[in-house]
């Protein structure tokens, strides 16, 4: 079964594509975590017996002529909502919210008679789109390292082998020294998709250089940015590619192991890596003698705690290492001493998922996508005010405009757009000056931002930028390892100082001490989490400082989102006093007569709410 | 010769670990919390930040220094930088200063001042948590831990012990021993060098002088002292003298204008310490037995060989601590003398030493040998707060008969004077060992004694003496005698002696106690003269009854998870078949409380109650394959319940 040739690689890769072609359709149900959360297993179930039932199941195997239909389990389709979502190609419709019950027909109506149901399809504006590419939501985006996500069966090898899987690894150490390998990574100037955008090339380079009687390779799947995503999607989606990209990492860089370190609160990331890597292990492409050329490369997947900390490469090799997943000083480098004291190649599950491909296409293709000096593209987890969330992939130097407007469609409910969060906890707040902004490395970075690994949250006039900032604060705060004196305590005043002004409790001073503060943390901090962790703070002070200079001069908040910050007030002329009011009031803040009207005393209300919830006659208002 | 430029000024470096060191080498004093030269470098107080040329921040203490590089150690950004990370600090700090022990001491005060922080504009410090005094030697305060770590890796990486380290994470982040139990319960061996490296007062030495006070104004009680060999050369420091000094006469002065009746010499009692150990090496080395012979002067030591080589304890010298002798000897002449209401205070530059004191098998009807045992640190406040000027006192000698001690009986405070005692009085004529002096972790000597090569190891510092026994487990090397004090450079360098380490300080102190002992008239102890007439009176002969009953002392294993086997028979059925079923930390959350149950369930049905006896029991150290149980002799290891039925089946009810 191993493979142990070039030839013998190209005849596994027919008979894998033959294999495939003998599919003649191809159903996809979005088997990922957001697919599960949803029912997409019962679905695909359900459509499994259906579609055997009928005679027509056919699986896929090398060996055997059978054709018929192929039923996968594809990784995220990209769109969130919706699901569970099927894909039937080759007519590429898109079927959204598909039950159980919808199965008997999409088997006779699409399956057998070929047609698409209707009231299946994705809609948008009065149009119904029959073909998943067609819809704008997938139009301008450019699926690289999410190409295979939802497109082919996540839990199949050989489906990946189809695809030219496994190709550029052959290519590697048949055809190129890693001299060479690590050469084309520099050329095709492929940064760091974890955030802090390193040329990959450097990296791999001075792991290469390094004299060690062991190195190590680590993907780093510790995606902790709250609601990012991306990485968990190719984990699940494109198992393979990952570890294809580590294989060949080892490779170019002399290392003969490697960790894939990934969150335990993704299991299922976990299980179709696991089960990735003992099919990769069976041909031959991980192990020892990896196409019978020597060259040994074995994987073990660590999993996480769930410390946002661990996803900093130094805490992250402590973790693995059985210690307390805190970050050490630098230097020595990671590529110097890292993982058990050993030159150590680490690189997040983007940057590695993207290897297989600049070495099949070649560097200058790579090149030829994206900006200068940004090359390629970067996939995002698109959340927020937008009308069309999920995982996208564009071009680098995508403008922030297109991403939101084109791809998410837009502000959702008629509000106006007024900001877009990148980057997590340790990105910043950009504004609508900045929606021709080129997203890339270079340009985020000159306006005070950072890609961060690919979290972008839009942001409507509905949202407050104080709250906003706050709660990204808070995120910090708690996920700050306390090593450092700036960081662990930094946080702590600057959420304090936070939490005062969404209270109406804030002054003008405070705003001066958080800017102190933010600085200090930022210059002083250990590591990554603590110099960037004022970023939200740092940016929305500079962008949207009116809206701080409300809260702690007016004490309003211009959103009315800090309810701290917001008065209720009766509108005598539409209270009828009923008393309903008075009596659910928690603070015994309402006073008044029956059947006169009622008032609140502003200095006992508690801002819950309750009262304009319980009005039944809408004579309470929020302002 | 490498240089670069520090503000400006061009300096040079060699060896140098880091920038920090450089900066200070070239008199620049940077402030820092976490930084210890002979710990591994922490990065986490942000204090010895430096601005390079492209103004890039970068923490001195972890920068390797470059050839060429230019940096600025005080611009105004720094400047503020620090003074912001101190005011953090500050406000997380539990700031009852005033009436704080390590006041005055304290660095975190002293920084605060040096860098001008005069105001602290956030919230204060809002969770107090309990102070941990389970330990008779050390006291925990978690709310005054500023969280540098010194203490964390002093312990795990100069003694190899590691009873404390950090939990919880962020802003809730704590210094705790493990699981959050007190010290007392976990394998802390007391001696101090947490405290010591402690730039607060979050780890302080356990005070006595309360009682001392009491018992010096209690009219029933004499009240004696003994001083310890370390204190002569560091006392005096307390009141501005240099280390090395020698005050001995001053501290006896000082303690009979305490009250003290009587003062004597703990080095009287090393050097019957010599005498003793001496004789039990020889009859060692006739025999072949029990050799290498390890010293057991040093409390801290003895416990960590009881917590960890409970096989090596009939290799330590059964002779008792100097202190400990001491006390023992002054209780049974004042007994003697018809005299019964004795108070026997030792000032020590040992933590330890105030924990051995309280173990129960140095007592005699109750009455502990040792009483109290004070710091040099301790007498020093008492001093202070009695109002006695130390500079005018009077140099008083020693009381006798326990107050002549020869210049080996000196040395004891310095890593190797043991070594150097004891081979003095084995091989007469040489009295000078150069070869077993200095400060290093480790040395080695061998000599030829008796018509025969005498081989001997000295170390300091637990983690030297764990490296030293590995050495001896593996066969690379054999000892007649190892020295082993946990103190890195000996006694001199105690807990007890000053608030802060300084490697400059010990080697000062060991050198005042080398030019004492140069100017002595006896140098070897068996021809102290005093001792020759104890032996004669009281003792008889080295190794005798009398000598064992006052002078020696027997050890048993700590291992905490040593046979606490718990049986829940009211009477083992004889002959059963034994199984142990670990419920220790490890295997407990594997499920061995089920497997137990499962047992317990399987051997009723199985009507087997009569032939096998069942077991909890802790730990059988093979944690990495728990659950473990063991039947018999052998230890199972990733048992389950359905392996229960099959271990089971070989065995029939008794007839």
């Amino acid at each position: 079964m191993k493979i142990i040739s070039m030839q013998d690689y190209n005849r596994l890769s027919d008979l894998c594509a033959r294999a495939l072609d003998n599919q003649q359709i191809k159903v996809l149900v979005s088997a990922d975590t957001a697919g599960f959360a949803v029912g997409a297993l019962e679905v695909y179930h359900k459509l499994h017996e259906l579609i055997r039932e009928q005679g027509l199941l056919a699986d896929l195997d090398l060996h055997q002529q059978k054709t018929g239909i192929g039923l996968k389990k594809g990784g995220c389709f990209g769109c969130f909502e919706g699901g569970p979502l099927v894909n039937i190609l080759p007519h590429d419709y898109l079927y959204q919210e598909v039950k159980e019950e919808d199965c008997a027909e999409i088997v006779q109506t699409t399956l057998i008679e070929g047609k698409p149901i209707e009231r299946l399809l994705f809609k948008r504006d009065g149009v119904i789109y029959k073909s998943q590419d067609e819809i704008p939501y997938y139009k301008k985006q450019l699926k690289l390292v999410l190409g295979n996500c939802g497109k082919i069966d996540a839990e199949s090898i050989e489906e990946y082998i189809a695809q030219g899987g496994y190709r550029g690894l052959a290519k590697c150490v048949y055809e190129m020294t890693p001299e060479q390998v690590c050469q084309t990574i520099s050329d095709s100037k492929l940064r760091g998709r974890g955030g802090g955008g390193f040329p990959a090339g450097r990296k791999w380079e001075s792991v290469r250089r390094q004299n060690a009687d062991k190195k190590y390779v680590i993907c780093n799947g510790d995606e902790g940015d709250p609601g990012a995503f991306m990485d968990r999607c190719i984990m699940e989606g494109d198992p393979h590619a990952v570890i294809e990209g580590m294989v060949i990492g080892g490779y170019a860089s002399g290392a003969n192991y490697g960790y894939i370190y990934v969150r335990a609160e993704y299991p299922l990331a976990v299980a179709r890596l696991q089960k990735a890597i003992n099919q990769a292990r069976e041909y031959g492409f991980l192990g020892e003698n990896i196409l019978s050329t020597g060259f040994n490369f074995d994987l073990k997947i660590s999993k996480g705690a769930g410390a946002f900390v661990c996803g900093e490469g130094s805490a992250l090799q402590e973790s693995i290492q059985g210690k307390r997943g805190v970050p050490r000083v630098r230097p020595p480098r990671t590529v110097e001493r890292g993982l058990w004291e050993k030159p150590t190649l680490l690189n997040n599950v983007e940057t590695f998922a993207n290897v297989p491909y600049i070495i099949l296409k070649g560097p200058e293709w790579f090149v030829s996508i994206g900006s200068p000096n940004n090359s390629g593209t970067k996939a995002f987890a698109l959340a927020g005010n937008v009308r069309d969330s999920g995982l996208i992939e564009v071009p680098m130097g995508t403008t922030f405009g297109e991403v939101v407007f084109e791809i998410g469609g837009g502000v959702p409910d008629g509000r106006r757009f007024k900001a877009v969060q990148i980057g997590g906890p340790s990105g910043g707040c950009l504004t609508e000056a900045h929606l021709d902004l080129p997203i890339d490395f270079d340009s985020l970075d000159e306006v005070g931002a950072m890609m961060g690994s690919g979290g972008m949250v839009v942001i409507d006039d509905r949202s407050c930028m104080v709250e906003v900032a706050r709660f990204f604060m808070s995120f910090t705060q708690k996920e700050s390892c306390g090593k450092c004196v700036p960081c662990r305590e930094g946080t702590k005043r600057m959420l304090e100082i936070m939490e005062r002004i969404v209270d109406g409790k804030g002054s003008e001073d405070d705003l001066a001490i958080l800017e102190d503060l933010s600085g200090t943390v930022r210059l002083g901090s250990l590591c990554g989490l603590g110099k960037s962790a004022a970023n939200p703070i740092l940016s929305t002070l500079r962008y949207f400082k009116d809206e701080y200079i409300s809260h702690v001069r007016e004490k309003k908040c211009p959103a009315g989102v800090c309810k701290k910050l917001s008065t209720y007030v009766i509108m005598a002329e539409t209270c009828k006093g009923c008393a309903k009011c008075k009596k659910i009031c928690p603070a015994q803040a309402i006073e008044g007569v029956v059947k006169n009207p009622f008032a609140i005393i502003q200095e006992k209300c508690v801002k819950c709410g309750v009262c304009l919830e319980t009005c039944p006659f809408n004579a309470i208002r929020e302002a | 010769m490498k240089s670069m430029q520090i503000n400006g000024k061009t300096v040079q470096f060699d060896q140098e670990k880091n920038m920090l060191e450089v900066i200070r080498n070239a008199g620049i004093e940077l402030p820092t919390f976490c930084y210890y030269s002979e710990l591994s470098i922490y990065g986490a107080c942000r204090l010895c930040l430096v601005e390079d040329r492209k103004g890039n921040i970068i923490a001195s203490c972890s920068e390797p220094p470059k050839d060429g590089a230019e940096i600025l150690t005080h611009t105004l950004r720094l400047q503020k930088q620090r003074r912001n990370t101190m005011e953090l600090l500050l406000a997380n700090h539990d700031r009852d200063c005033t009436t704080c022990g390590k006041s005055g001491a304290c660095k975190l005060q002293e920084l605060t001042k040096a860098l001008g922080v005069d105001s602290v504009r956030f919230g204060k410090h809002d969770i107090r948590l309990p102070l941990d005094t389970s330990s008779a030697s050390l006291v925990r305060n978690p709310n005054k831990c500023i969280l540098c770590g010194d203490c964390v890796r002093v312990c795990e990486e100069i003694q190899g012990i590691g009873v404390i380290g950090f939990a919880y994470r962020g802003s809730k982040a704590r210094v705790t021993p493990p699981f959050d139990k007190n010290l007392s319960d976990v394998a802390c061996i007391s001696c101090g060098l947490c405290v010591s490296h402690c730039p607060t007062a979050a780890l302080e030495v356990r005070s006595e002088t309360d009682h001392v006070w009491r018992a010096l104004y209690d009219d029933t009680k004499t009240v004696v002292a003994q001083v310890a060999p370390a204190l002569r050369v560091s006392f005096g420091e307390a009141f501005g003298l240099k280390p090395g000094t020698i005050s001995t006469g001053k501290i006896v002065g000082a303690l009979k204008a305490l009250g003290f009746k009587m003062v004597f010499d703990t080095s009287f009692c090393s050097d019957l310490t010599v005498v003793e150990e001496s004789a039990e090496l020889n009859k060692r080395i006739a025999d072949n037995e029990s050799l290498p012979l390890f010293t057991s002067c040093c409390p801290a030591w003895v416990k960590f060989a009881e917590l960890k080589y409970p096989k090596y304890l009939k290799n330590l010298s059964t002779c008792r601590s100097p202190q400990q002798m001491l006390g023992s000897l002054v209780k049974e002449r004042f007994k003697q003398a018809g005299e019964k209401q004795v108070y026997m205070v030792s000032v020590m530059p040992c933590t330890a030493k105030k924990e051995e004191a309280k173990n129960p098998k140095f007592a005699a009807n109750g009455v502990a040998d040792v009483d109290s045992v004070i710091t040099a640190i301790e007498l020093a406040s008492m001093i202070k707060s009695a109002g006695i000027i130390f500079e005018e006192l009077e140099e008083l000698p020693f009381d006798m008969p326990f107050g002549f001690a020869t210049g080996a009986g000196t040395i004891f405070g310095v890593t190797g004077g043991v070594t150097e005692a004891v081979l003095r009085g084995l091989k007469p004529g040489k009295s000078v060992y150069k070869e077993v002096r200095g400060l290093q972790g480790l040395k080695e000597y061998s000599t030829e004694a008796g018509g025969r090569v005498i081989k001997a190891a000295i170390v300091s510092g637990i983690q030297n003496a764990k490296n030293l026994i590995a050495k001896i487990e593996s066969g690379q090397a054999t000892y007649d005698i190892v020295e082993v004090m946990a103190c890195p450079g000996g006694c001199v360098n105690g807990a007890g002696l000053s608030a802060s380490p300084h490697s400059a300080k010990t080697r000062l102190r060991s050198e005042g106690l080398y030019k004492e002992d140069a100017q002595m008239q006896f140098v070897r102890s068996p021809e102290n003269p005093v001792i020759e007439k104890l032996y004669a009176d009281l003792l008889g002969s080295p190794g005798s009854h009398k000598a064992h009953d006052l002078l020696h002392t027997h050890y048993s294993s700590r291992k905490r998870i040593h046979a606490m086997e718990l049986g829940f028979e009211e009477k083992p059925p004889e002959k059963a078949e034994e199984i142990k079923v670990c419920v220790g930390t490890c295997c407990y959350t594997k499920g061995s409380y089920d497997l137990f149950q499962e047992f317990f369930k399987e051997i009723a049905e199985r009507n087997l109650g009569e032939r096998v006896s069942l077991q909890a029991t802790f730990c059988l150290e093979r944690c990495q394959e728990s659950p473990n149980i063991k039947v018999g002799d052998k230890i199972l290891g990733g048992v389950n319940r359905t392996d229960v039925a099959g271990i089971l089946s070989g065995l029939t009810p008794k007839e």
